[in-house]
């Protein structure tokens, strides 16, 4: 077994955590999130230039010559592929993409080859975005009360701080680099809720367990060594996670980028805070036997 | 824990041989329909169109009420209610009557056999909420009358709506209700849906009104436009001579004096009556044919029309003439309705997402299996040859459920394999703990397996949790993600439990005299 003196970092990572919240929670309030069509509404075009000498400026002025509002044109995963977003004029007009099509076809030709669109009413967007918070609060209340039965009141804590942390993190990176926020998001945020929990679960047990056998050694030091106890699975499962990950990011095509990416920020996240997060606040609440042993009564 | 019944194992053995041909399903043709079950793929893989479709249900309220004013004036007349004032506004009806007669009239409305405000008996309440401020009343849709009114155009509309994708011969559409007025329409393989927006946009409400050279006329008139854009109008009279109910067949066809594309119709008995006195009648008159208050033609009538037939002309094209005809063969829409989303994939993306999504999985469980061997050697194994019966589980139970797989859903194999381990990981790594202390394999082994089981339920319930709420909260593609996720944790549990440990109890039955076996 390892013997990582784990403990005595584990001041300097509240304070990294800490500040690192911090930044995100400035990002996410001063920046916010940059929210896709399906949660800003509006209109998305996947196309493919069929002519490799057209480049994104191309692209652009192509697009900005249609009288359309708050056109952005963006590379999407290939050299050739782009996505363009503009605001929907009128999603009723049901020629309202054909006509774009027709126009963009006869000032330029047949250059593009459209391999996806996506409307998003004003109406659905909010729905979705609303739904989509609703979500992610109720998995973070579902997990709270399942901590809540299975644990004491000191590792609930500490796992939904942990569980906060990541959650903040993955967001705030999200929004320090503009990277869009669309429905898969949401679902890559609630797999981290899940993932960061279970990985926290796995030292709280083994907290507990060693608190039961060792009652003459300290928090401090029981802590340290339940994460090493426990360090080859929470490296093992992190490997594999993150390799089936990186599989995905790389090779899963660019509709499947911005999930996988949140995920890998998640796992890495879910991992140190388990470490760091979860287990010094035990440290912080002096847990000791007795906390346990009042529950098991 | 170690110790399998022969029972035992011939049911895991039997339960995962059952599975794993529904796997098989899906690779194979069978002419057995019962068994003919496949995994179905998303919009997002085959490519197609996705539209929700939401109606406008403000017209139908406000006739509704309309309706209902009429009721009152001619009760009002048959009961000599003495009702004045009555008018409707913003949805309300509001009339005034007599002191003396006010509780005769509030009875009338209030009683549990109303016929002008009906009882629903199963909901408590009646069609309409009434309100009385001295001898003013007031009337307006109760919650459950709103309710029910839209339930009941919610299912005229998808009718309609179900009609007009039929007839246009689309590949196994799916068009489903969303809450109470909501309609959602998936057409697989559709990657242009601009003319079945153009046919779901219209209401297709057919009126023949005459034109009206006065504009005082007994019914009175409305001045009606050619096109949105277009200055040409014409005033026409509020009376309908004869509207699309009456249409038993529509269909274009070719006018061979004109050359014109036209839509020639058929109509009932009654309709063919009405039709028939109003033409004889009004030979000379400009006959409006009007299409969802917008004006087709308006031809002049040279002679009676009494065969209960006829033709529309208007500068259509064949295209136009068909999608005119389609609609007029399947009904009026009960109320417009708006489209609210739309996603449409193009066949190409779907391909690529396929064999993206195919080849991260590929390279994804090579580098689990590879690092498992790597890390656990013969217990890795193990784990692999239990990860592999997990994805043939999964990919069975996905098939019974007829189950739909999306790009997302993909990702969430993929997340299987990569956490499926996890619970594996757990033992082995308990188990080399309890063969520091423990000498006897078989009990290190045994307590390996017991020790670690509430972790192991800790963990896996916490990422079920998560998965649930994204099924019922979710969406489409994301709902899928969700569905593979939550059966991979199901099926992951069962295979550690049984496969995995099955094996495991079969290398360390074999090898317990040897010092090290993990």
């Amino acid at each position: 077994m390892t013997d990582f003196k784990f403990n005595k970092f584990y001041k300097t990572g509240n304070i990294l955590s800490i500040i690192l919240v911090f930044i995100s929670v400035i990002f996410l309030t001063f920046k916010g999130l940059n929210y896709g069509v399906d949660f800003k509404g509006g209109t998305l075009i996947e196309l493919r230039v069929i002519d490799k000498n057209y480049n994104i400026t191309n692209v652009r002025d192509v697009f900005n010559s249609l009288n359309l509002k708050g056109v952005s044109v963006k590379k999407f995963g290939n050299e050739t592929d782009y996505i363009i977003k503009f605001q929907t004029e009128d999603l009723n007009n049901p020629n309202f993409i054909n006509n774009i099509k027709s126009n963009i076809e006869k000032k330029n030709g047949n250059i593009f080859e459209y391999r996806r669109v996506e409307n998003v009413g004003p109406k659905v967007s909010k729905e979705l975005l609303k739904s989509g918070i609703i979500a992610i609060s109720l998995s973070l209340l579902a997990m709270l009360i399942y901590i809540w039965i299975r644990f004491e009141w000191q590792f609930s804590l500490g796992a939904i701080l942990a569980l906060f942390h990541d959650v903040i993190l993955t967001l705030g990176i999200f929004s320090i680099f503009s990277l869009e926020i669309n429905l898969s998001i949401v679902a890559a945020v609630l797999t981290i809720v899940g993932y960061s929990m279970n990985d926290t679960v796995v030292i709280y047990d083994r907290v507990r367990d060693n608190l039961k056998k060792y009652s003459d050694i300290k928090i401090y030091e029981l802590s340290n060594i339940s994460i090493n106890e426990t360090l080859s699975r929470t490296i093992i499962t992190s490997v594999t996670t993150l390799l089936a990950l990186f599989s995905i990011f790389f090779f899963g095509g660019a509709i499947l980028k911005g999930f996988s990416l949140a995920m890998i920020l998640g796992v890495i996240f879910g991992t140190y805070s388990s470490i760091y997060i979860a287990c010094p606040l035990l440290v912080n609440l002096k847990v000791t036997q007795k906390t346990i042993l009042k529950e098991d009564k | 824990m170690l110790y399998f019944s022969k029972l035992r194992i011939i049911s895991i053995l039997l339960f995962t041989i059952t599975l794993s041909f529904f796997t098989v399903l899906n690779f194979i043709k069978l002419e057995n329909s019962f068994l003919q079950k496949k995994i179905n793929l998303g919009l997002d893989l085959q490519g197609g169109s996705y539209l929700l479709l939401e109606i406008d249900n403000e017209p139908v309220i406000k006739q509704k009420l309309q309706s209902k004013l009429l009721d009152i004036r001619k009760l009002s007349k048959t009961e000599n209610l003495q009702i004045k004032n009555l008018k409707l506004d913003n949805n309300v009806i509001y009339f005034e009557t007599t002191s003396l007669l006010r509780d005769k009239v509030e009875k009338l409305f209030e009683k549990d056999d109303s016929d002008i405000n009906p009882y629903y008996q199963n909901f408590k309440s009646h069609e309409l909420n009434l309100s009385i401020e001295e001898n003013l009343f007031i009337l307006s849709f109760s919650d459950y009358g709103l309710v029910l009114l839209k339930n009941s155009t919610l299912d005229q509309a998808i009718e309609i709506v179900r009609r007009r994708v039929d007839e246009l011969g689309t590949n196994e559409p799916n068009i489903v209700k969303r809450g109470n007025d909501r309609i959602l329409v998936e057409l697989p393989g559709l990657d242009d849906p601009a003319r079945i927006k153009n046919l779901l946009g219209k209401t297709a409400n057919l009126t023949f009104q005459f034109v009206s050279k006065s504009s005082e006329e007994s019914f009175g008139t409305q001045t009606l436009k050619y096109d949105e854009d277009d200055e040409l109008e014409e005033i026409v009279s509020k009376r309908v001579i004869l509207s699309g109910e009456n249409l038993l067949d529509a269909k274009p066809s070719m006018n061979n004096e004109t050359n014109e594309t036209v839509v020639v119709f058929n109509l009932d008995r009654v309709g063919a009556k009405k039709f028939a006195k109003a033409t004889s009648k009004g030979v000379g008159r400009q006959l409006a044919i009007v299409l969802d208050n917008k004006i087709i033609s308006a031809p002049t009538i040279s002679e009676a029309i009494v065969a209960g037939s006829g033709q529309i002309s208007g500068d259509f094209t064949f295209q136009s003439a068909t999608d005119l005809a389609l609609l007029l063969r399947s009904g009026a829409l009960p109320a417009p309705l708006n489209i609210i989303e739309e996603r449409t994939v193009g066949p190409d993306l779907g391909k690529d997402s396929i064999n993206a999504g195919i080849i991260s999985l590929i390279i994804g469980f090579i580098l689990v299996i590879l690092f498992m061997i790597y890390k656990y050697r013969i217990f890795g194994l193990i784990a692999n040859i239990a990860l592999i019966i997990n994805l043939i589980l999964l990919v069975g139970i996905l098939t019974i459920l007829e189950a739909t797989l999306t790009l997302p859903g993909i990702a969430g194999i993929i997340l299987t394999v990569g956490m499926a381990v996890d619970a594996n990981v757990l033992i082995f790594e308990r188990i080399k703990e309890e063969t520091l202390r423990e000498k006897n394999k078989i009990i290190a082994f045994d307590s390996g397996y017991t020790k670690s089981r509430t972790t192991i339920l800790d963990a896996n319930i916490t990422t079920l949790i998560a998965t649930i709420i994204l099924f019922f909260m979710g969406s489409g593609p994301i709902k899928g993600f969700s569905i593979t996720l939550g059966i991979g944790i199901l099926t992951t549990l069962f295979t550690v439990y049984f496969i995995a440990r099955l094996l495991t109890s079969v290398i360390v039955l074999r090898n317990k005299e040897k010092e090290k076996i993990i």
